[in-house]
């Protein structure tokens, strides 16, 4: 207990202290500054900063735990870092000018996502429930806000109450589990109730499946499973566009993450029991997801169950159980955020002032007036559906090979059925922008940062589609086997 | 260490909290058998202005339910917040011999960030009552 | 001295009221109060867990619950006055805007 510990330990979180200082510092800054751009500059410039934290303890330390045990450092929460650094820096360059147009420029906007950001690393990171319940709700109290940040907007003001409502139910149960978990093992550290369930020899005890149980449906309700997933496409709708692109990928990541971390860590003893749950709501979450987006009109929602049925893809890399399907869950992560962010800009540029651009009929033949715009949809829209040529494809085929040689051959061939089905939503908004006369004209917002951010996207979802081993390498040396 | 191995053996002994149980059934009886010999014996003879809410001899004027100005519920969620963070100071206050220095930092770190959301309330005017 | 096991089941009773009121009740306020209720049921099992295993790490759980859901409750009613104030109801089955 010296103060030469603390200082070590203090080291290890330096991006995350960044990016809570950088946090507060807007947050006084939007009192005095009244150009909503400096600000958004000063978040991007603090992420890169973080960013740059991140790599250098990733460069120069070796993988560790700080903190009692309680927040760790490996290849596997730098990789899930690398995700939230990206979706944020993305989500900031996209909605710059689209939320002028809402009339919702705040400056709190820029320190929420922010702290929404912290929030999902320090869930990444986190060795210990007591730092996953915070780090779970520093994200999710700072989204629930975001979704309803167009207060004078009556269906944004419904999608954060809905968000708002679920979200405290879900970690309600994620407390009364991790509160059974405690109970039975007597401690909260992920390493030592897995030491706890070996020594004390109750792997087959009921009271652990239950709290296991509360802890999966609460998981679930982060990333969208299905029977969980009520809240999304409401709240996916009602929210500012922009954020709906940052919490289809981030809160989604970060559930994952520590799904992934609980359930390999903490039960990884006790698989069968808990891919007895995760098989069926996978194979759910891939139906409802595929199968009720193709009834939907708005292109919001319709994105809302396809996020719906890509968390049931990324589900199987879980199930497979080995750490290289947790590998490829990661990795088809980082591919889902490229190419939803860049769907999600397109969606942006539709609109406008007076107009809402959210409808399918607006998409009619935008190929002829936009030939730029139609193109990188079609991009997205073909690597969301998992076509060769795009990243899309690289992530379900390694989500698949995964789960197969896990032995679960028929999973992936459901999983197959459904992606196919997915083609039929997806490929219609290409059909309407290629194939159809134009209703009315159309006019694009198009602004800097929207291009910067639809340039990567679109570039990312075709190099690491023609060029994976890039990504395949990164993520499998950052989750090693 | 799990509950198994806890001790358990130690068992409620009902004799200790009996005389409690005779008091609280007394005072049941006490306070219900008041209130309902004053309905048995008292006289009724209800009129209008009997009935009346009693405002200090005047007539009531509107609705009794009338609507708190939204200031009100800024104002308590703000108490709510701040109020609860000072749950953090009792354990550092108790523990602070053994924490030192570095403990000290911390808390002032704690504070100074708390101080930094109430700068951002007060500039944003949520305290103005005009 | 009373045995773990009441503690461990007025927690559970607690929750299935809350879980039950969070499910079945049609008004805004007291599916707050349910949300209340399960999160306090949740501190009562910890708390008792915690002294019956001497081990600290569930009352400093219970610490940090108490903090965030009052943080929690500050966000939630600031979102139903934001929702208030431009539609005045709080009943659920009122609040059907966005549905499909």
């Amino acid at each position: 207990m010296n103060t030469a510990n603390y200082l070590v330990d203090i080291t290890m979180i330096m991006p995350e202290l960044t990016l809570i200082c950088v946090a507060l510092i807007l947050l006084l800054l939007d009192l005095v500054v009244k150009n909503k751009e400096v600000l958004a500059a000063v978040g991007i410039a603090g992420t890169l900063v973080a960013l740059y934290g991140t790599y250098k303890l990733f460069v120069f330390h070796a993988p560790q735990s700080v903190f009692a045990d309680m927040f760790v450092l490996d290849g596997y929460s730098n990789f899930f870092k690398l995700i939230f650094y990206l979706n944020i820096i993305l989500t900031i360059l996209i909605s710059l000018k689209y939320m002028t147009i809402e009339k919702a420029s705040f400056g709190e906007y820029y320190s929420l996502l922010i702290f929404a950001t912290t929030g999902m690393m320090i869930m990444a990171s986190a060795a210990d429930l007591i730092v996953l319940y915070l780090g779970l709700e520093l994200m999710a109290l700072s989204t629930y806000i975001l979704a309803g940040l167009m207060r004078k907007q009556l269906r944004s003001n419904e999608a954060a109450l809905k968000y708002f409502f679920l979200g405290a139910f879900s970690s309600a149960i994620l407390l009364y589990g991790i509160s059974m978990t405690y109970g039975l093992t007597g401690t909260t550290n992920l390493r030592e109730i897995a030491a706890a369930l070996q020594t004390l020899n109750i792997m087959e005890s009921p009271a652990v499946f239950l709290g296991l149980i509360f802890l999966i449906v609460a998981f679930g309700f982060k990333v969208a499973l299905a029977p969980f997933h009520m809240w999304a496409p409401d709240v996916y709708e009602g929210a500012p566009t922009s954020i709906t692109a940052f919490m289809s990928v981030g809160p989604k990541a970060a559930g994952f993450a520590v799904m992934g971390r609980v359930l390999f860590e903490a039960f990884g003893g006790m698989q069968m029991q808990w891919n007895s749950i995760l098989i069926p709501l996978a194979v759910i979450t891939m139906a409802v997801g595929s199968i009720i987006a193709l009834a939907q009109t708005n292109i919001k929602r319709m994105l809302a169950y396809s996020s719906i049925a890509h968390a049931g893809y990324m589900l199987l890399g879980i199930i497979a159980g080995t750490p290289e399907g947790l590998a490829s869950t990661a990795n088809y992560l980082m591919i889902y955020m490229f190419m939803n962010i860049g769907a999600f800009a397109i969606v942006i540029m539709l609109r406008r002032e007076g107009f809402q651009g959210e409808n399918l009929d607006d998409y009619m033949g935008l190929a002829k007036s936009h030939p730029l715009a139609s193109a990188l949809m079609l991009i997205f829209m073909f690597s969301l559906t998992g076509i060769p040529p795009t990243a899309g494809f690289i992530g379900k085929f390694y989500v698949f090979m995964e789960v197969i040689r896990s032995g679960y051959t028929y999973l992936a061939i459901i999983a197959v059925i459904f992606s196919v089905i997915s083609a039929f939503f997806y490929l219609r908004v290409v059909m309407y922008m290629y194939m159809k006369d134009p209703k009315e004209d159309v006019t694009l917002t198009t602004s800097s940062t929207l291009s910067i951010a639809l340039a990567i996207t679109a570039i990312m979802v075709l190099i690491l589609g023609i060029f994976p081993s890039f990504l395949l390498n990164l993520v499998r040396s950052s989750i090693p086997g | 260490m799990c509950i198994k191995n806890s001790n358990m053996s130690e068992t409620f002994v009902p004799s200790d909290y009996f005389p409690v149980v005779i008091f609280f059934i007394f005072a049941l009886l006490i306070g219900f058998g008041t209130l309902l010999l004053g309905v048995v014996l008292r006289p009724k003879r209800p009129y209008t202005q009997k009935l009346y809410p009693y405002e200090s001899g005047n007539p009531p004027v509107g609705e009794p339910r009338y609507k708190f100005s939204v200031k009100f519920y800024i104002i308590a969620m703000l108490f709510v917040v701040f109020d609860v963070e000072a749950v953090f100071l009792y354990p550092w206050a108790v523990a602070y011999n053994k924490l030192g220095i570095f403990g000290f930092a911390e808390m002032m770190l704690f504070v100074f960030i708390l101080l930094i959301g109430y700068i951002y309330v007060w500039k944003k005017g949520a305290f103005d009552w005009e | 001295m009373v045995p773990l096991s009441w503690y461990i089941v007025l927690s559970a009773l607690m929750f299935s009221i809350g879980v039950f009121g969070f499910l079945s009740r049609r008004n805004l306020i007291i599916i707050f109060i349910s949300i209340e209720l399960m999160l306090n049921s949740v501190n009562i099992s910890l708390v008792a867990f915690s002294h019956y295993l001497q081990s600290m790490r569930g009352q400093i759980l219970v610490f940090f619950v108490i903090t965030v859901a009052a943080a929690e409750a500050a966000i939630g009613l600031a979102i139903l006055i934001a929702f208030y104030r431009n539609n005045p109801t709080i009943k659920v089955d009122e609040i059907n805007l966005l549905k499909g």
